[in-house]
């Protein structure tokens, strides 16, 4: 009763295989194995992920992972995954439980817009000869700026947040990933001029350093939060919700609190981590204000204040509120958006594409002349810098990224996330799966990475005969959809292509 | 130094009351109506004391400071309090003490709903909240360390010492109740117990500063008996998920 069928097959070259047992060290999940005789090595293939760990460790490329080859008698509507889980539940009356994010088939609008480029008229720009601004400012911006008899600015400004690209490092904490991958991000996020997160995880002491590059959360749990924690964030971002998981809290289980974790989150070592649903003080948008006014209260109106909420169904309304409530930057997580773990079947069925979000809240606050009072932050997913044009064109200020810094840094989309037994050392806090992520190599290679898209978004900038990224901001002209019916149109509020 | 808090709105008073404590150590406010965010985050070594009815998020993130209310206080008190004291001479709203990771909160009367939710411990640190009255429906929802002392004193006969849904969650930390727990407002995954040695110290410890403070009579409160509530389990939820 207990058989399942195993997703992957490993394929051994024993013409190239020489024993020499690294696959056997390297697999956390304990696939490869040597047999009795000390020399051939075997795998099953049971507990295989498809992590291609082993695949990329091979010196002689003797590896390959493989879908596993059963066939089923057809049936399009009970697939093998159906029939996988419904065993797993029955095997053990559990919750199920996954990583990353969203794995369905659900439309990508990103795939289903075109951006424009500018021809005779109005001339496209050459970024590598001339001045592209991509700087970008979080923060509330005043109604309008008065000057006094010597020109000097009189409005007192709210404070700002400048960023070197309109590309953040969203929210995962020391705990759901970490202290080497969140270092690295810390390292990149400090040389590219732009901020990365720390969750809900509080800030290591080891990464005190960073702080002017940091984003503190204070999430339902509270964990970690205290006044030097407020205080040496850039901006404070306040968790209402999660594109992967909306409605739900978190849980991260005793066994992954170690006593770094511990520390970091100020609880004790093994104690389960538990973030409520709600924030309990929050029943309503007054109450959110309070939350709002509160951090700025202590924090001596120095730091912006967040608030992240994830995408759903009535968001235009939500974030109206939450601009009225006082947040100077509104963060929305589309249902593609990533997690250390969430129940499967919130991650797969909960929110909406964040693509259809942004375009209706940043109509929404438009129609309501409240734009200006908040910036939007999109999150949820961004595969690429195309993605982010797009995002900017339907009216993000910027853009939160997590999982293509997370593949640039070993990730390969096994969506474990939450075994903790992350073979890239990237979801796991084993202390022997850690230390194969090298910050000081990693690092520069999530630097390359965005610097490669900022250039990218330049030259698609300077396509559009465009100079600066404020000028993208909402200009939804340069977006033509292909393949949408009408609603979609309406709601993302562009043409389609040929109009 | 004395001022006066009147009705200007939080923000001006916040803000006089952050100069002044530049200088100042202790600060006397009259006249409070209803301004929140007093005392947030305030430091170790500075004092408030409020007369009148001082306004939501009072003490929030409170940082080692100490506030004394002499009247009511409203929801939120202490909420994420990291260290300090909070003393009021009176009733409080709900969400008291809301996550808070250390220092003490003693109110003489009652609490509303939902205190000590999410209270939590590290290390040194360990909360206290000492509730004189009654306290309302989901006491210690989520409580994951610290000590919270329910007295009931001063209640009809009609009324149970705590509310609706006592602990529900509640997965550390230990909660003090004088007198016979209302069983069906409790949890199922609680434990009710006597105090051990150590545990009728630090009980007797808060009473005496409960009494001393509020001048209540020590014998009247020792009179009844108290029970321990704490979790069956540190991991209530440790068997609720399986990997997909």
């Amino acid at each position: 009763m207990n058989y399942t069928v195993p997703e992957f097959e490993v394929e051994r070259n024993i013409n190239r295989c020489i024993s020499c047992g690294a696959c056997v060290r390297q697999c956390s999940y304990e696939v490869h194995y040597f047999d009795d005789d000390g020399k051939t090595v075997l795998a099953d293939e049971s507990k295989c992920v498809a992590c291609h760990r082993c695949a990329a460790i091979c010196p002689t490329r003797a590896i390959k992972i493989k879908k596993y080859d059963m066939a089923y008698k057809e049936h399009s509507n009970w697939t093998p995954v159906m029939q996988k889980e419904i065993n797993l539940q029955a095997a053990t009356g559990g919750v199920l439980l996954s990583g990353m994010s969203n794995n369905k088939p659900y439309p990508i609008y990103w795939d289903k817009i075109l951006l424009n480029a500018s021809q005779v008229t109005n001339p496209s720009i050459d970024p590598l000869r001339e001045p592209m601004e991509i700087r970008t400012f979080l923060g509330r911006k005043p109604e309008k700026l008065e000057f006094n008899e010597n020109g000097e600015l009189k409005t007192k400004l709210p404070p700002q947040i400048q960023l070197e690209t309109p590309i953040m490092f969203s929210a995962m904490s020391f705990g759901s990933i970490s202290f080497n991958a969140q270092k690295s991000l810390a390292m990149a996020a400090k040389e590219l001029g732009t901020l990365f997160n720390t969750g809900e995880g509080g800030l290591h002491p080891k990464l005190e350093e960073f702080k002017d590059y940091a984003v503190v959360q204070v999430a339902s749990g509270r964990f970690g939060v205290h006044k030097g924690y407020l205080e040496s964030g850039r901006f404070i971002e306040i968790k209402i919700g999660q594109g992967a998981k909306p409605g739900i809290g978190g849980h991260l289980p005793g066994e992954k609190v170690t006593v770094e974790v511990s520390n970091a989150r100020m609880i004790p070592v093994g104690s389960d981590a538990i973030s409520p649903a709600p924030h309990h003080d929050i029943y309503s948008i007054e109450d959110l204000r309070q939350l709002i006014w509160s951090l700025k209260e202590a924090t001596q109106y120095k730091k912006p204040v967040a608030v992240k909420i994830a995408a759903v169904h009535n968001c235009s309304a939500i974030v109206s509120g939450v601009a009225r409530a006082g947040a100077d930057i509104i963060v929305m997580d589309g249902f593609r958006g990533g997690t250390g773990a969430a129940p499967t079947r919130i991650r797969d069925n909960v929110g909406i594409p964040i693509e259809l979000a942004l375009a209706a809240v940043d109509k929404r606050l438009r129609d309501e002349s409240i734009r200006n009072t908040v910036s939007l932050v999109a999150a949820g997913s961004f595969r690429n810098s195309a993605d982010i044009v797009k995002a900017i064109a339907l009216g993000a200020d910027a853009v939160y990224v997590a999982s293509a810094p997370l593949i640039a840094m070993g990730c390969h989309m096994c969506q474990q996330c939450h075994s903790g037994k992350c073979n890239w050392g990237i979801a796991t806090q084993r202390p022997d799966l850690v230390k194969r992520l090298n910050p000081e190599i990693m690092y520069k290679r999530v630097v390359n990475l965005i610097d490669a898209w900022n250039h990218e978004i330049k030259e698609m900038l300077g396509g559009m005969g465009l100079n600066s990224i404020d000028s993208l901001r909402g200009n939804r002209l340069m977006l033509r959809g292909i393949g949408l019916t009408e609603k979609e149109l309406e709601i993302l509020g562009i043409s389609h292509a040929g109009e | 130094m004395k001022i006066t808090a009147g009705k200007q709105g939080f923000q001006s008073l916040n803000e006089q009351v952050r100069e002044l404590l530049s200088e100042n150590d202790e600060i006397l406010i009259e006249d409070v109506n209803g301004q929140r965010y007093i005392g947030a985050a305030m430091d170790k070594g500075k004092t408030l004391n409020l007369y009148g009815t001082p306004g939501n998020d009072m003490g929030a993130y409170l940082n080692g400071g100490k506030i004394e209310v002499f009247g009511n206080a409203q929801e939120a008190v202490g909420n994420t309090m990291g260290g300090g004291e909070i003393i009021i001479h009176g009733h409080t709203g709900d969400t008291l003490g809301y996550a808070m990771r250390d220092g003490e909160i003693y109110v003489r009367n009652r609490a509303g709903s939902r205190a000590g939710i999410h209270m939590k411990e590290f290390e040194n640190m360990h909360p206290t909240v000492v509730i004189g009255g009654i306290a309302g429906a989901f006491l210690a929802e989520y409580m994951a360390g610290g000590t919270l002392i329910v007295l009931g004193l001063n209640r009809d006969k009609n009324q149970d010492i705590v509310g609706a849904h006592c602990a529900t969650g509640m997965h550390g930390g230990k909660i003090y109740v004088r007198g016979e727990v209302p069983e069906h407002h409790i949890s199922p995954n609680i434990s009710v117990s006597e105090l051990n040695e150590e545990e009728n110290e630090e009980l007797l410890r808060c009473i005496k500063k409960y009494c001393v403070l509020f001048k209540e009579e020590e014998e009247y409160i020792l009179k009844e008996k108290f029970y321990k509530l704490s979790p069956s389990s540190s991991r209530p939820y440790a068997n609720l998920y399986t990997k997909n």
